[in-house]
């Protein structure tokens, strides 16, 4: 037992029980399969933020242990999204159009199915015929293919061209930013062929089944959580043993890495699709618990947020990033949400809602000022009470760091 | 009573005169009749003609009905009429209107006087109302005006109207002109003529109507193309349409009306003997209806075969509107070679467009050529910059009436809050992650998003206006084609002075060289007595300030939100990037690229500047790819790494 996986890195254990302990206590107080203490709408938003959590994760193996900073990975999450919406939305209108065209006289053609579904779901933007994109929306398996490939592909051929020709740091910041803006600004047009700014909806209703959404969400939540914690135990994989060293190593000093014969282009660009391919899967799940999913989400303040949650959470470790996200993006919905009792200064009245972006945008300078290891450097409080001296090595998420005897002082 | 208090002698006169004599005519006021004497009083000559030609049209003049005499008035209350005379002393004062008619002249009689008129006022001695006709003239002239104008050009004082009046004399000529030779004659005089009206006049010369006759075209017929059917211009499917239309053909089965004829003929759940359950196959729906169309329950349908044979019975061709080739010959030619002198011009104007663009863009990006570019320092809340730039600009505004002193106020103004609070900002977060450039970036995003939302709490969401001062309003144009507006060429100048002062500074001043110094290395400049820390922080808060001036500039022309600057961020780091760090002619350089290669996808793919965006950040992406370190690359120990 001494040298198995998990017993070299107790934390992954600790992490999934904490994860099957929160799944099963939400499933106990959900409305379909238990006390019903908690909503069907705040169950949706807890599996939300699971897929959040597991979005993060996925920015933190990218930024935080390999050390790209990429702004644009909520493109491959929404991405994901209007890939298995693409599915819901043809599969349920089939239905509709179905049940509606059963009722004439004559039994309808597939062509005038097809018809009847595209006039449906492409009204609004004024049109009716499918476009190219829509080919294998009728078959879920060729969707959730989609839902890998699509988002795959496309983090592969761009990190291959900008890998390749070296673009590193900040630069690479903004150009995966203005991936995720051409991507949002392409799908705000009509013309990209799904539905421009009015997006997908109806995403929430699962066609052919005729349970409840207050059953569906827990099913979700379930989903999300399997997803989160198979993300996290291939995480946590990824990121020890050899290839886990190379990939910090890369953060650390790439020229270095290089030197010592890595390719440090394989090894980044097999990070970076990993990353994308992981945050499809999270916005396949996320967006049928939203309901909707429009090309705003892909805007480039999305994938921002995104790092200011694992920067919060604690880069450079999983469980931070998780915390982050579901730290942030809870709050978050806790403040916006009108929850929180105004604060009256006397000679001014705080109201939450208005001020909430103020607050998270300040403590976030607050964080990456003082407190660079985020949420998630709380737990060395503890664990540096029992960890041997790492005598002086790094602790950093990148090459700027502080070194240990810097932090100390 | 009244009628004794009026003076009988001074209704009296030639005008009177004249009215009289065609006084059935203007009692019967008939459109088909009323010419002559429309014609009548217009060929007097006398003084006070057009007058009564105004007063009738405006349903001013009235007749005794006692006496038949005809007077205007204005209608002082519902009973009481001011009198007028036409002829001698003219004002007979204020009478009842029992005895009066007025006169009501129809719309069709009013358009002929109005018509008559155009002769008095093309040649009135009042400059401005002669213009005014004349541009009522080039708005809807018609035959009859041609005559008219031809007479009033001889004796006009003014060699600018003089030359307006030729100019529309010849074109009424292209449209209305007598004889094919004079209208090729006018038409030929416009070559290479740039304004719309001749295009105006040209084009509907040119309009032709899609026609189709069996057998050969008429031979009359002035035809512009013969198409083929199945060809490009013309799809099988529109030629038969056409046919359809023309009843010449008997209309296809569409899909729509098969499955209403089928559901109109179900018996005992079968259609033509096929059972309904099987309609959901398009061939079980084609044998059914054969089947009901054999029995006579439904109408025939064209089939294939018979639709080919029909295309091919008769000819489609476009047919000129206007009868004489040769005179369509000639607006075809003119046209053409106004066209040739109209690309040029339309590139000319995409060309300002584009460099107005250029301009905005190397504005929004000039402060961040400093920020960035030389300090490396990655600022996302440089667009919170140039919001706050342009929300002081509006703040002065409603403190400062003038809107020409306000924009000259807000100018140092603004630089001085940005330049403040760059100063603040990197005294305060920025100097503390100089060796930590990713965390920079989250830093300032935070700074960035509490500023966002602070100015949405303070202003609120609605767009607020900044208002250009007068001088600015209109466009400076050209020609019909080229134009663009003041307030873009004003930015353009800003861009030009932004430049100078950047040039002037980094090269020229102290302040430019310790900056210069210390980017290039920190230490040595400090062991030389510069102050690294107090440099940057005079930079920063110079490459903020700027953005400030650049947040009024842009304020100017785009509304003012709080997220204004959001829009412009990452097209600047583009800019930069793309231009090349730390070198303010790479900037220059981006922006002109960004500029043109926007507009001029634009112009390929007018209707969406929303895809024009998207290919081309497509193209930097690209671009990236071949010089990573931009258009102008630093080399040597400037460089970095």
């Amino acid at each position: 037992m001494k040298n198995t996986f998990i017993a070299r890195h107790p934390s992954v254990l600790i992490f999934l029980a904490c994860l099957a302990v929160f799944t099963l206590v939400v499933t106990l107080m959900s409305h379909a399969y238990g006390t019903g203490g908690l909503s069907t709408s705040f169950v949706k938003t807890l599996g939300r933020t699971l897929c959040l959590c597991l979005v993060a994760l996925a920015m933190d193996l990218v930024w935080g242990y390999c050390g790209i900073l990429s702004l644009g990975h909520f493109a491959f999450f929404g991405l994901g999204g209007y890939m298995i919406g693409m599915w819901l939305m043809y599969a349920r209108t089939e239905i509709i159009v179905t049940e509606s065209l059963a009722n004439s006289p004559i039994p309808p053609t597939a062509q005038e199915v097809q018809d009847a579904i595209g006039t449906q779901i492409f009204g609004v933007v004024g049109s009716s015929d499918f476009p190219l994109i829509w080919s294998f929306a009728h078959s879920l398996t060729l969707q959730l293919l989609l839902v890998l490939l699509i988002p795959g592909v496309l983090a592969l051929v761009f990190g291959w061209l900008a890998f390749r020709s070296r673009v590193t740091g900040v630069y690479l910041s903004i150009l995966t930013q203005a991936m995720t803006l051409a991507l949002s600004l392409y799908l705000f047009q009509n013309e990209s062929g799904l539905r421009g700014n009015n997006g997908l909806s109806g995403l929430q209703n699962l066609p052919g089944v005729s349970a409840g959404q207050d059953a569906i969400s827990v099913w979700f939540l379930w989903a999300s959580a399997l997803a989160l914690g198979l993300g996290y135990l291939l995480a946590a994989w990824v990121v020890s043993g050899k290839f886990g060293s190379v990939v910090r190593g890369i953060r650390d000093d790439e020229a270095r890495v290089r030197f010592l014969g890595y390719s440090v282009e394989g090894y980044k660009l097999f990070i970076f699709t990993l990353t994308a391919i992981i945050a499809a899967i999270a916005g396949a799940l996320y967006y049928p618990q939203a309901g909707i999913i429009n090309p705003g989400e892909v805007a480039p303040i999305a994938s921002i947020y995104l790092a200011v949650w694992v920067a919060i959470g604690g880069r450079g470790r999983l469980y931070g990033a998780v915390i982050g996200a579901a730290v942030v993006s809870l709050v978050s919905t806790w403040f916006t949400g009108g929850l929180v009792p105004a604060l009256n200064l006397g000679f001014y009245r705080i109201d939450w809602v208005d001020w909430w972006l103020v607050l998270l945008g300040l403590s976030f300078v607050l964080v990456t000022l003082f407190a660079p290891k985020g949420i998630g450097g709380l737990f060395d409080l503890v664990t540096d009470r029992m960890a041997p001296n790492r005598h002086g090595a790094d602790y950093g998420p990148d090459k700027g760091s502080l070194r240990e005897g810097e932090g100390q002082e | 009573m009244s009628l004794l208090a009026t003076p009988l002698a001074a209704q009296e006169g030639p005008l009177q005169d004249l009215l009289q004599g065609q006084r059935e005519l203007i009692e019967q006021s008939s459109r088909r009749t009323i010419g002559p004497a429309i014609e009548a009083i217009r060929d007097s000559g006398l003084d006070g003609a057009a007058l009564v030609l105004e007063k009738w049209e405006a349903r001013e003049m009235w007749q005794r009905e006692s006496d038949g005499l005809f007077f205007y008035a204005e209608e002082v209350n519902r009973d009481t009429l001011h009198l007028h005379a036409f002829d001698g002393p003219t004002d007979l004062g204020e009478v009842p209107d029992e005895d009066f008619d007025q006169l009501k002249p129809n719309s069709g009689i009013r358009g002929l006087i109005a018509s008559a008129l155009v002769q008095f006022q093309l040649s009135d001695p009042d400059i401005s109302r002669r213009r005014a006709a004349l541009d009522a003239l080039a708005r809807d002239g018609n035959a009859e005006h041609l005559p008219i104008l031809r007479a009033a050009i001889e004796n006009e004082p003014d060699a600018g109207i003089r030359a307006q009046k030729d100019r529309l004399e010849r074109l009424l000529t292209i449209r209305f002109g007598a004889t094919d030779a004079a209208r090729i004659e006018a038409i030929e005089s416009f070559r290479g003529d740039l304004a719309v009206d001749v295009r105006a006049a040209l084009n509907p010369i040119l309009s032709t109507r899609r026609e189709v006759s069996a057998g050969d075209p008429p031979a009359e017929a002035n035809i512009a193309a013969v198409l083929k059917p199945g060809s490009e211009a013309l799809s099988a499917e529109d030629a038969y349409a056409l046919l359809v239309s023309a009843g010449l053909a008997p209309a296809r089965l569409t899909a729509e009306a098969q499955r209403q004829a089928l559901a109109a003929n179900i018996t005992d759940g079968r259609v033509g003997g096929v059972p309904v359950a099987d309609l959901s196959d398009p061939a079980a729906r084609d044998r059914a209806y054969d089947a009901l169309e054999a029995a006579g329950t439904v109408p025939a349908a064209a089939t294939q075969s018979e639709v080919e044979a029909a295309l091919a019975a008769h000819s489609f061709y476009d047919r000129y509107g206007e009868p004489s080739a040769a005179v369509t010959d000639a607006a075809e030619e003119a046209l053409n070679s106004i066209e040739l002198k109209l690309a040029l011009n339309q590139f000319i104007d995409l060309a300002l467009d584009a460099l107005s663009l250029a301009s905005i863009y190397f504005l929004a990006a000039i402060g961040l050529a400093i920020t960035f570019g030389v300090m490396g320092v990655i600022n996302m809340a440089h667009g919170e910059f140039i919001m706050m730039g342009a929300y002081t600009g509006y703040v002065l505004q409603q403190l400062i009436p003038n809107y020409t002193v306000s924009i000259l106020v807000a100018i140092p103004v603004a630089f001085a809050v940005t330049f403040a609070a760059g100063v603040a900002m990197e005294r305060l977060v920025i100097r503390w992650l100089y060796a930590r450039p990713l965390e920079t970036l989250l830093a300032t995003f935070g700074i960035s998003i509490a500023l966002q939302q602070l100015a949405k709490n303070i202003f609120g969401t609605q767009a607020r206006p900044l208002t250009a001062p007068g001088w600015l309003d209109g466009q400076w144009v050209i020609n019909d084609i080229i134009g663009i507006s003041w307030i873009r060429v004003a930015i353009f100048v800003l861009a030009l002075i932004f430049l100078g002062i950047y040039l002037f500074i980094m090269q020229r001043t102290r302040l430019g060289l310790e900056t210069r110094a210390v980017t290039q290395n920190p230490r040595m400049a400090a062991s030389m007595g510069i102050n690294p820390d107090r440099v940057n922080m005079m930079t920063f808060g110079l490459g903020s300030g700027i953005a400030g001036i650049a947040g009024v500039a842009i304020g100017l022309f785009a509304q003012v939100t709080s997220e204004l600057g959001q829009g412009y961020i990452v097209q600047s780091f583009m800019t930069v990037v793309v231009g090349g760090v730390g070198n303010v002619w790479g900037t220059l350089a981006g922006a002109t690229m960004i500029g043109f290669l926007q507009k001029g996808i634009e112009w390929l793919n007018p209707s969406n500047t929303l895809a024009a965006q998207t290919y081309m950040i497509i193209f930097i992406i690209i671009f990236i790819q071949f010089r990573p370190r931009g258009i102008i690359a630093l080399k040597g120990r400037a460089a970095g790494d």
